[in-house]
């Protein structure tokens, strides 16, 4: 059964304003997602309990409503910051245990050895705060949170200050995080190179509202949701499973819904799954598969789903390959192709995206 | 020159007002320092004003209305007269009372820019860890807050050590109970005996510079934590 994380708050400040209801999955790592001002923060801290608003309830236990608040030093959740907050008084060891020694004994579910290990902080016991990258900072923030064995972990913008090369190492952490501790996670940001590296579910707010929620790729792939995400984003995300690498042509065959993708030769075991993103703009269409021979690799057979308004030359539109796909042609193709809800199209990809990797490659 | 003529009673007497007042001061500066550094309130700007008034004004001032408060037909000095027999005004407790409102702002000033420094995101980061307040401040406030606390605790001694004013209104000039050394060298000076005013200056002077210099060398040893 799955269980659900409920939620309304409002809150009210001059010049902004956040009035949302949320049902989420009490799983897996929800993003949400949006522009600065739009109450991504604010959100996450009525959720810890730092700002009095609202009812809360998770897998059946009611955090707050109007009878009851549960004070956030009460509330089972860990908090992972921009900024590690690390205590500068304290050394690595004594932070990772503050939150511990403050857990009653009967609700301890992690411990230090599990959770030293699994974020490989075995080296760092000692040190002081001072003397920590940017990364490990974070990586013992992350730490001390879990020590407090929360049942949903909050991360407001986790490596936004870190460069890169840091991100690419606390990004794995956190995963294994969710899986192997199985602990929900809400995870604010607004890079979406995270969040389609993270993402399982994600709720996209503006000033204050819940735009839209819901599974990564229906939510990326909704025309409606162009503004939210940006142009440079636009597009699909699709989870796709290892089918077989040719090593000849330094291919890897990936199986997207029974039908394939051709992506540059992965490091990744066969069976395993791969995120990628399909940019609207590296989709064409054809009404007929091509009879010539062709230099696109990727051509899917999908059906027309929904065509979007765009008053400029460009349009949307939204396709059905088993999962939503988003191509961007322009008006006058979807004049020459005069393109109908229901029918069926060859959507030709010029480019795939490996989420696991923070680089374009393109295939022709 | 007749050193032996010099009583040690005003030096201990003032080191004594000296400290029970800062110990006073940090005890009652620490909540309102934190409430100015954290409040909200529209109260918090007359709150402010207030507490700097005795910056501003004349000891004397400040001494004639304490005199009158402590007096035995005083607000404070009225009840604790016929609670005890005798009221506060010339008095050791007086004086300790006089020189904690003529402290105060060296004590708080520093304490409340100290807590906006730290900012309020400890507090939380502790409570979201599951420590109370009361925890959080013990266990992170107070760590982070060394420097605050050595400056706060300095400036309250050393302003006290020299204040006249308001000792000379509220306790006159008791020797053992509210004489202490500025008076003495004031009344030195009166009678022209200047090697004992010298002896008296050149330690207080000297005394505390010593404070001072050591507070400072203390400071810079102590880590700076920006948060």
């Amino acid at each position: 059964m799955t269980e659900f994380l409920n939620a309304t708050f409002k809150v009210d400040y001059p010049g902004f304003a956040l009035d949302v209801d949320l049902k989420l999955p009490a799983s897996g790592i929800t993003v949400v997602f949006g522009p600065s001002g739009s109450g991504k923060t604010t959100l996450l801290r009525c959720l810890a309990g730092l700002e009095k608003s609202g009812t809360m309830e998770i897998a059946g236990e009611v955090w707050q409503n109007e009878n009851t608040f549960i004070p956030v030093n009460q509330r089972a959740i860990g908090m992972v910051f921009q900024e590690s907050r690390l205590f500068p008084h304290l050394n690595v060891r004594n932070n990772l245990l503050y939150g511990y020694k403050r857990t009653p004994v009967d609700s301890r579910r992690l411990h230090l050895e599990a959770v030293m290990h699994v974020l490989a902080l075995e080296n760092l016991m000692e040190r002081g705060i001072e003397n920590l990258s940017g990364g490990e900072k974070q990586r013992v923030a992350l730490g001390r949170a879990l020590l407090t064995s929360p049942k949903l972990l909050l991360m407001d913008e986790p490596l936004a200050a870190l460069d890169a090369q840091r991100k690419t190492e606390i990004i794995p952490f956190i995963r294994k995080i969710e899986k192997e501790l199985s602990i929900p996670i809400i995870y604010v940001t607004h890079s979406m190179s995270e969040v389609l590296q993270l993402v399982d579910t994600m709720v996209i707010l503006k000033e204050g509202k819940v735009v839209k929620w819901g599974p990564v790729g229906k939510v990326f792939a909704d025309i409606q949701l162009r503004d939210a995400i940006g142009d440079q984003h636009s597009g699909a995300v699709l989870d796709t499973t290892v089918l077989e690498h040719d090593t000849e042509f330094g291919i890897t065959r990936l199986d997207f819904m029974g039908q394939e993708l051709s992506v540059p030769l992965q490091k990744i075991p066969v069976g395993q799954g791969l995120r990628v993103h399909i940019h609207s703009k590296d989709v064409s269409l054809a009404t007929q598969p091509p009879d010539g021979l062709t230099s696109v690799l990727n051509i899917l057979k999908t059906k027309v789903k929904a065509i979007g308004e765009n008053a400029g030359y460009s349009v949307d539109i939204e396709l059905d390959a088993g999962r939503p796909l988003l191509a961007t042609i322009t008006r006058k193709s979807l004049s020459n192709l005069s393109l109908q809800p229901g029918q069926p199209i060859y959507a030709f990809i010029k480019a795939i995206r490996m989420v696991h990797e923070n680089e374009n490659i393109l295939i022709d | 020159m007749d050193i032996s003529s010099l009583d040690s009673g005003p030096i201990w007497l003032t080191l004594q007002l000296a400290s029970v007042t800062v110990m006073i001061l940090l005890a009652i500066g620490t909540p309102m320092a934190w409430w100015l550094a954290h409040t909200r309130s529209k109260m918090r700007v007359g709150m402010e004003a207030v507490v700097a008034l005795p910056l501003v004004l004349p000891p004397t001032v400040l001494g004639f209305y304490l005199l009158i408060l402590l007096g035995p037909n005083g607000w404070i000095g009225g009840p604790v007269k016929a609670l005890t027999g005798a009221p506060l005004s010339f008095t050791f407790t007086g004086l300790v009372f006089a020189s904690t409102l003529y402290s105060l702002p060296f004590v708080v000033q520093p304490l409340q820019s100290n807590f906006e420094s730290i900012g309020s995101t400890p507090m939380e980061t502790a409570e979201s860890l599951g420590a109370s307040r009361w925890d959080a401040f013990f266990s992170v406030i107070l760590p982070l807050s060394r420097r605050g606390y050595l400056t706060a605790t300095v400036l309250g001694f050393a302003h006290t050590l020299g204040e006249f004013g308001v000792v000379l209104m509220v306790g006159g000039n008791i020797p053992e109970k509210t004489k202490v050394i500025s008076i003495e060298i004031y009344d030195r000076v009166e009678v022209l005996e200047y090697t004992q005013a010298h002896i008296l200056s050149a330690g207080l002077l000297l005394f505390s510079f010593i404070i001072l210099l050591t507070v400072y060398s203390i400071n810079k040893k102590l880590p700076v934590h920006v948060s």
